[in-house]
């Protein structure tokens, strides 16, 4: 019942963003505004994901998180743009210095 | 119907040195070991992927059966928290829009719609021919869906042996990967304001109010982003 209940609610959103794009143009300002919104609605989810984390993640200290999320981002950056390495590091720094 | 090409194109951008099997398989291993705790059996588990397969609604859902919240509650919650989908399906699927495609391939492949799937459709669709993006969309999402499911399963299978370290591991997995994609976006001043204004206004209204915090830090940091970055041409 709850899963029924989690996928209806997760594809009005979808369903609806599809319905929508039908009528919205890509070089229109309504397309830049969504857009926008989009980028930082994503981004609002991330930061709260790691400021202030749901489930096992709360159980690690806030500045390991961050610490974990810089290296890993300078990682990314310095690597080309490589996302294989970044992503398994975090896993292993963060297990690391939670298990000190 | 299905250009084959550019479906196996779309559904090899799982391979590589950006490839996002391993953030999936971390976020949804994960995911799959907390269901189990959560009361449910491996079939509702998978279930749970298919017909969501939206992490951090999964997550809600599972949280709130285990404090004992009502349907009402979960459906709100979830509504909440997935509503970021709207806004990042608008921002998609004109991109992939073409005249001679049928439109049961977009009511479907709406589907697919989750960060992952969103953020390797924006990174790449402009190497696709724009009357075949569709189908690439459609690969993309095929292989990052069909991963997540088979993660859960195997999560779910495996909760004996991850212990809380490991879980913890796994966790973090997930918002760095989306943070280094969110950063390689960062080509123009608008998506940038977007990206680190939302970084940091979403914790934010987070003290004020848990359940409208994404809402409210995504319309407006998104408004100033528009506005600001607009002004300065791009």
């Amino acid at each position: 019942m709850a899963i029924v209940a989690t996928s209806v609610a997760t594809f009005i959103s979808r369903f609806m963003g599809a319905l929508t794009s039908e009528k919205v143009s890509v070089k229109s300002k309504v397309f830049q505004w969504f857009n926008c919104v989009a980028y930082s609605t994503l981004a609002a989810l991330l930061g709260r994901m790691i400021i202030f984390p749901a489930g096992v993640l709360a159980d690690s200290a806030l500045f390991v998180r961050v610490f974990v999320l810089v290296i890993c981002i300078l990682v990314f950056v310095f690597s080309k743009k490589n996302l294989v390495i970044p992503t398994i590091l975090s896993a292993i720094l963060l297990s690391f210095f939670n298990s000190i | 119907m299905i250009n084959h090409k550019i479906f196996l194109q779309g559904l090899k951008s799982l391979k590589g040195s950006r490839s996002p099997a391993i953030p999936l398989g971390a976020c949804f291993i994960a995911l799959g070991a907390l269901l189990k705790d959560a009361g449910f059996n491996l079939q509702q588990s998978a279930a749970s992927s298919l017909f969501t397969y939206a992490l951090p609604g999964q997550l809600v859902m599972a949280e709130s059966l285990l404090v004992g919240a009502s349907i009402v509650n979960i459906f709100i919650a979830v509504w909440l928290v997935n509503f970021r989908l709207y806004p990042m399906t608008v921002s998609l699927f004109p991109l992939l829009d073409h005249k001679s495609q049928p439109k049961w391939k977009y009511y479907l492949s709406c589907h697919f719609l989750a960060v992952t799937s969103w953020l390797i459709a924006k990174d790449g669709y402009k190497k696709i021919d724009k009357k075949n993006r569709i189908d690439f969309w459609i690969g993309i999402g095929i292989g990052t869906w069909s991963t997540a499911i088979l993660m859960t399963v195997i999560g779910y299978l495996s909760a004996d042996y991850l212990n809380k370290d490991i879980l913890i591991g796994l966790a973090i997995v997930n918002p760095v990967y989306f943070f280094c994609m969110m950063i390689g976006a960062m080509k123009n001043l608008s998506i940038s304001i977007a990206v680190i204004g939302g970084t940091i206004l979403g914790p934010f209204i987070y003290l004020i109010s848990t359940e409208w915090a994404l809402l409210f830090a995504g319309l407006i940091a998104g408004t100033i982003a528009f506005l600001f970055g607009g002004k300065n041409g791009e």
